[in-house]
């Protein structure tokens, strides 16, 4: 069981990091009510396992491990992907909007045939402009890997894209 | 094959970060028309989604957001508790019944009979259900997470 003060300090730490949370989510299961699901339900799970949490590291670096692995759980469990609706264009023009969605909407297809890291490490860097350095330090990987897949991910985005960009 | 080091190098051109040295590197890559073609097709993706965001929720969702995982915590621990409750009453109550039945000489042996096998069977149901719950529980991935 965790104290009183834990709980309002979990508090505020949920609400230092739900947005990155949200949008990790979001990533990884490609929906907005997935998202909420698997973000709170990671959040319940870092409460009950804080006593765990070794206070002399980052908070998000432990809790993404728990997100991310909720993530890949409910996407192994889902037979297909229901509905892909988590990129927008920035467009403010109508009509450029129109074309810039459809394009978000064909990015987002392909952002799912690429494998869970590859996704996650693209809409990181891309989406949420992390550098490279904070990329490997959340993942645990080498900043040349993070790197190189990266570049793979673009590669292999390029081919599914051939034609549209 | 793609050399180790182009990679590092477009990877450090898009991210802005490249020195001098490292874009007459570079550049000299760029001179062999295959990579050329995936440095541009690389530069392609990066503008496109350029002009893309992840969809924001409406402000409001953040106002209630901790609010919400908070509220499904709280229910968390009270599903918890009145499983244990019911848990408690319903085996009192099973083994009030199971005394009384052998102590109690007068209903027919069919019934008897009836009531042993269907406790063993819910028992049995019971104790499959748990283990079940057991073993997704020590399976689960996200158990294996250290500090």
């Amino acid at each position: 069981m965790i104290s009183l003060k834990d709980k309002k300090e979990f508090g505020e730490l949920v609400k230092a990091n739900m947005k990155r949370a949200y949008f990790a989510a979001l990533g990884f299961v490609g929906n907005h009510d997935d998202a909420v699901e698997i973000s709170q339900k990671a959040f319940i799970a870092a409460y009950r396992n804080y006593h765990k949490y070794d206070r002399s590291k980052n908070f998000y670096t432990w809790f993404y491990k728990i997100l991310k692995n909720l993530s890949l759980n409910m996407i192994r469990d889902r037979k297909k992907i229901e509905s892909l609706d988590f990129i927008e264009a920035k467009d403010e023009d109508v009509f450029k909007s129109v074309e810039s969605n459809e394009l978000a909407a064909k990015i987002e297809k392909a952002l799912f045939t690429l494998n869970d890291n590859e996704r996650s490490i693209f809409i990181l860097k891309e989406f949420e402009n992390y550098s490279y350095k904070e990329i490997a330090e959340l993942m645990e990987i080498p900043i040349g890997t993070v790197m190189s897949k990266l570049f793979y991910a673009r590669k292999k985005l390029s081919e599914k894209l051939r034609g549209m960009i | 094959m793609i050399e180790e080091r182009f990679i590092i190098l477009t990877e450090k051109f898009i991210d802005k970060s490249l020195t001098d040295n490292e874009k007459k590197e570079l550049d000299k890559f760029l001179m062999d028309e295959d990579y050329k073609k995936e440095f541009q097709n690389q530069i392609n993706v990066k503008e496109a989604v350029m002009n893309l965001n992840l969809k924001k929720p409406k402000s409001e969702f953040w106002d209630n957001y901790w609010l919400n995982t908070y509220n499904r915590l709280e229910r968390g621990v009270a599903w918890i508790l009145i499983s244990i409750g019911l848990t408690l009453l319903i085996g009192f109550a099973v083994f009030q019944f199971i005394q009384k039945l052998f102590v109690d000489d007068g209903g027919p042996f069919i019934i008897k009979i009836g009531l042993i096998v269907l406790f063993t069977g819910a028992l049995i149901l019971i104790l499959s259900l748990i283990r079940e719950q057991f073993i997704k529980t020590k399976n689960d991935s996200y158990k294996e997470i250290k500090r």
